[in-house]
């Protein structure tokens, strides 16, 4: 028998996943490094722009008759327009005084001469960004600091940051599919002489164990050797065990001939009731003990062979008659009559020697329980289905054991003085059940055993 | 009937051969695949019984190199391998029956008496005693000419008796050759076939005796 | 259309409010489910026709229409920005900085020019120059200047007949007066020789371009400068005592703009009105019965664009310092 082997994924779908899922990984640290660098030239861009308005306005403080004036040039807000129209907000600070522009912009605390500082605030309810710088001015009499914020909304720069993204997206996503597209070929690749090798394996015979001999890739060898050594040694011990069965057999069954040959031998000289019942005793132990050893041996056979049925085209009929003929001697001796029904022709596609052991199996069974001068029938029909019914007309099944008569060594309460092991119809029923059809048992209404299989 | 055993186990073959000469055949046995050719080569054997398993060979090479030579004397084959594909290799290979060890000796005689009926066609040996015929292959008895329809069992009895007339078989002897072993046969059960056979000879110079304590004897008046 | 819609105007007395209007007026067909209120610097009679076309489209709405100048439109506004659905001002730069500031709301399904609209908050709706303007009668016997040079010579020539004669905005009263001059400024210095010439001749200060056409026909003075163009050429149709000159030097123009109130509640009748307002003032629809221009640029002609650097000259230390050299200049 077989055990169900579990599947656990696909070692095709794992490499494939892992190839893409490391795509993407990668795709998306590329978008975040490659919008990250854009984020940070277009918020150069923009600062470069704020820092020039910054020092514009810077430059056009001068004091004038002792008082601060600002005519800072028209370009130094008109350089800060946008496609977006985003908007400017300044301040201008002396001394900490707000002497132009939007109070509420707020102004840091460490302001540098020359060197702006940028930062990004949330102003009237939006992301704007601010540069900051001073001058200090001497005057005849004072020493003043102008301070000047610059701020401007980043409407365009986010646009700006969307349209790079959404390109950096789409160029991550044609990545993304041309990595698919190349690690499904790539894996497909990899995974093909694996695949060659598995229909190879399946394509062959049950009785094909001879080893691969075709190329195979390096990290496959030692599967495929392993793979090879494994077939030659079951192919060994295949054979081994075949023999060592039969030679088993033949070591076991020869010495109980001799015993049993002494034993009638002896029974021709001995008269006494007492050691003439002893010797038929130890006779009927020797035949039930050859008896058992063949019945176990078909039956190892049986269960070998149900998992690798070599079916072929059987005419029933005429296995059915070489039978009869080959067990007529054995009718012949107890004055039982074998009769053959052939009502049609059945044809099927099967396993020929596991068929004929089951067959035979029951006829065993049949003259064994069936009377002196008694008649066994064999009928093979086809209405309603194909079947086949053997009938005899022995004491017949103790209708309490009819379910569990096809078990294991279990024998019906009637054998008393029949040599039997118990192991015919559990042949019979396995072969069956090997090929689909049905066994059942059941006592015929004028008496006697009946066996059918149903095909 | 000359027979040809090929076995070597010898406490089997003195066994099988003391039981075939009790039914007045002739026998020879050898334990050799070399000598058995040899044997078969030069004596007319009616039977071989040829075992597979031999210390100088395979039994299957004496098959194969008899039907090489075109004989036609049946093989009945005396094997330990039970297994199906055994025997159908067996009987492939040009072997008339097989018998699987151990066996009955029932068994072997049935089979042995089938193998010869079907092989030996129309020279068959006839027994006759004034009106009786008796062919002991076809297991066959007329008396003036007519067949009488007579049960395995009381051919076999009749036969019995016949080849050893003049001798008396006790009842004990009787069940021993005419059952197998695994029957259980009651001492009665040869007094019915003996009535039934008495019966069928009332009309012919054959007589069955029956010896108080003994057994039976049968007689040619 | 007219027949069935009665227009009511009503003139409403100042004691409602505390603005001095220059003028106030309700347009209404009586039914008034919604209404819009619209704060404008232009005159009424040039914005009637339009809101009258609207009503003829949408009947159920009242509008209330407040004038005032472009300075103090921009005051008021700031003070009670909730109070006016619809801002419309000439002074192209206070109304830039009201929406710099955050007061206009965006208005995302119009398609509109982008020379024409900023943040897609501040709409133009016209295209006006700022003219001179002259009395026929003074200018009979002498040549009509075509430049701000022909301009000054002509003033320095006869500066006794031109004494007193002469008129200009008052910049710090008026908002388009300012947005004009401090443009005109920036564009070229002439404007500042042509201010020394007018302040050393006497020139009359005015508020708005009305008063200064008033006195223009009544010949009370012979030349004005940067009259709002418009104005000018709807009085030349019913009197044609004035002559308008577009200065061949460089001409100024401005676009008059609308907004939406970021804090009006009835965002969607003023959505409907502004595109209304802008499919009305399109160069195809613009009807010749309108007296405002359409939106609309002749190849090769220049407009004031709308852009942040507007908010320079509204800065307040900026402010100061033309306003000093201005009245240096004019008032002597």
């Amino acid at each position: 028998m077989t055990s169900e082997l579990k599947v656990s994924g696909s070692l095709q779908n794992r490499l494939m996943f892992t190839l893409i899922s490391g795509a993407a990984v990668l795709g998306i640290i590329l978008f975040f490094i490659v919008r990250g660098y854009a984020a940070q030239i277009a918020q150069n861009g923009q600062d470069d722009i704020l820092e020039a308005s910054l020092s514009s306005i810077l430059d056009a403080v001068v004091i004038q008759d002792g008082s601060v004036e600002v005519d800072f040039p028209y370009a130094s807000l008109s350089m800060l327009d946008t496609e977006l129209d985003d908007r400017v907000f300044y301040s201008i600070y002396n001394d900490g005084i707000l002497i132009s522009g939007y109070e509420d912009l707020p102004l840091p605390e460490k302001i540098n001469t020359e060197i702006s500082i940028f930062n990004t605030i949330k102003y009237k309810d939006t992301n704007a960004r601010i540069a900051s710088a001073k001058r200090i001015l001497i005057g005849e009499k004072e020493r003043i600091t102008i301070s000047v914020s610059i701020a401007q909304t980043q409407d365009a720069l986010s646009r700006t940051l969307n349209r790079i993204s959404k390109n950096v997206a789409l160029f991550g996503s044609g990545f993304f599919i041309l990595v698919t597209l190349l690690s499904y070929w790539a894996t497909a690749t990899t995974i093909s002489p694996l695949m060659r090798l598995a229909s190879s394996v399946t394509k062959r015979g049950p009785q094909d164990l001879s080893p691969f001999e075709k190329k195979v890739p390096s990290e496959m060898y030692p599967l495929v050797t392993s793979l090879n050594k494994l077939m030659t040694r079951l192919d060994l011990s295949l054979k081994q065990s075949e023999d060592f069965i039969a030679e088993a057999a033949h070591r076991v069954r020869t010495p109980l001939a001799t015993v049993r040959s002494y034993a009638d031998a002896t029974l021709q000289r001995v008269t006494k009731k007492e050691n003439r019942d002893a010797l038929r005793s130890m006779v009927r132990a020797i035949d039930e003990a050859s008896r058992a050893a063949s019945q176990l041996l078909d039956h190892a056979m049986i269960t070998f062979r149900s998992d690798n049925l070599q079916k072929e085209p059987i005419n029933l009929n005429d296995l059915v008659q070489n039978l009869i003929d080959n067990l007529a001697p054995i009718a012949e001796m107890k004055d039982i009559e074998l009769k053959f029904k052939q009502e049609d022709k059945i044809e099927l596609f099967g396993d020929f020697i596991l068929i004929q052991n089951a067959i035979r199996n029951l006829i065993d069974n049949a003259l064994k329980y069936s009377p002196y001068e008694g008649i066994i029938t064999v009928s093979i029909g086809t209405s309603p289905i194909s079947f086949l019914e053997i009938h005899d007309q022995g004491p017949g099944f103790p209708p309490k054991d009819l379910d569990n008569l096809t078990m294991r060594f279990t024998r019906g309460q009637n054998s008393n003085g029949i040599v039997g092991s118990g192991l015919g119809l559990t042949i019979a029923k396995d072969v069956a059940n090997a090929h689909g059809a049905k066994l059942q048992l059941s006592n015929h209404e004028k008496g006697g055993a009946c066996v059918t299989l149903l095909f | 009937m000359k027979y040809l055993l090929v076995e070597d186990n010898h406490e089997l073959a003195n066994a099988i051969c003391s039981r075939i000469k009790l039914d007045g055949h002739v026998i020879d046995h050898t334990d050799k695949l070399e000598d058995a050719i040899a044997f078969s080569d030069t004596g007319e054997y009616d039977l071989i019984l040829l075992d597979i398993m031999l210390p100088d060979g395979d039994g299957r090479s004496f098959l194969k190199h008899h039907r090489d030579l075109k004989k036609d004397t049946p093989i009945i084959v005396l094997t330990a391998r039970s297994q199906v594909s055994d025997r159908i290799s067996i009987l492939d290979l040009g072997a008339d029956d097989y018998v699987t060890k151990p066996f009955d000796h029932a068994e072997l005689d049935a089979r042995c008496r089938a193998v010869l009926r079907r092989k030996s066609g129309a020279t068959q040996p006839i027994i006759k005693f004034g009106d009786v015929t008796f062919s002991p292959l076809a297991g066959q008895l007329s008396i003036n000419g007519k067949i009488v329809n007579l049960r395995n069992r009381e051919l076999r009895l009749f036969e019995l008796l016949l080849n050893a007339r003049g001798q008396i078989f006790s009842k004990q002897k009787l069940v021993d050759r005419l059952f197998a072993f695994d029957e259980d046969v009651s001492d009665n059960a040869i007094e019915v076939y003996v009535g039934r056979l008495r019966k069928h000879l009332e009309s012919t110079s054959l007589k069955i005796s029956t010896h108080r304590g003994l057994g039976y004897r049968l007689d040619n008046d | 259309m007219r027949n069935f819609i009665i227009l009511i105007f009503i003139l409403i007395t100042s004691s409602l409010s505390a603005n001095e209007w220059e003028d106030k007026k309700v347009f209404s067909n009586g039914k008034n489910t919604n209404s819009l209120s619209i704060l404008s610097s232009t005159d009424t009679s040039f914005f009637a026709p339009i809101i009258k076309s609207f009503l003829d489209k949408y009947p159920d709405i009242k509008i209330e229409y407040f004038v005032t100048g472009t300075a103090s439109l921009d005051e008021i506004f700031r003070k009670s920005p909730e109070k006016y659905d619809i801002i419309i001002s000439s002074a192209m730069d206070l109304q830039l900085k009201l929406v710099n500031d955050g007061y206009a709301k965006k208005i995302n399904q119009i398609d509109h020019p982008n020379w024409a609209k900023w943040r897609q908050s501040l709409f133009a709706f016209t295209i006006e120059p700022a003219a001179i303007v002259l009395n026929k009668k003074a200018f009979k016997n002498i040549a009509i200047p075509k430049t701000r040079q022909d301009l000054i010579k002509e003033l320095r020539s006869r500066s006794t007949f031109f004494r007193n004669k002469i008129g200009t905005y008052d910049v710090r009263k008026s908002g388009l007066g300012y947005l004009f001059a401090t443009q005109d400024a920036r564009t070229s210095e002439t404007f500042w020789r042509l201010m020394e010439v007018m302040g050393g001749l006497g020139t009359k200060l005015y508020c708005c371009s009305g008063d200064m056409i008033d006195d223009l026909v009544s010949g009370k003075i012979a030349v004005a400068y940067n009259v709002l163009g418009s104005y000018a050429e709807a009085r030349k149709k019913k009197s044609d005592e004035i002559e308008i000159i577009l200065p061949a030097d460089f001409p100024t123009n401005m676009m008059r703009t609308a907004l939406v109130s970021n804090s009006s509640s009835r965002v969607k009748t003023s959505e409907t009105f502004i595109r209304h307002l802008l499919n009305t003032q399109t160069e195809k629809n613009n009807d010749k019965t309108h007296s405002l221009p359409p939106l609309f640029l002749k190849p090769g002609q220049q407009t004031i664009i709308l852009e942040p650097a507007l908010m320079t000259y509204l800065d307040k230390l900026k402010r100061k310092t033309f306003i000093k050299e201005w009245e240096r200049a004019i008032i002597q």
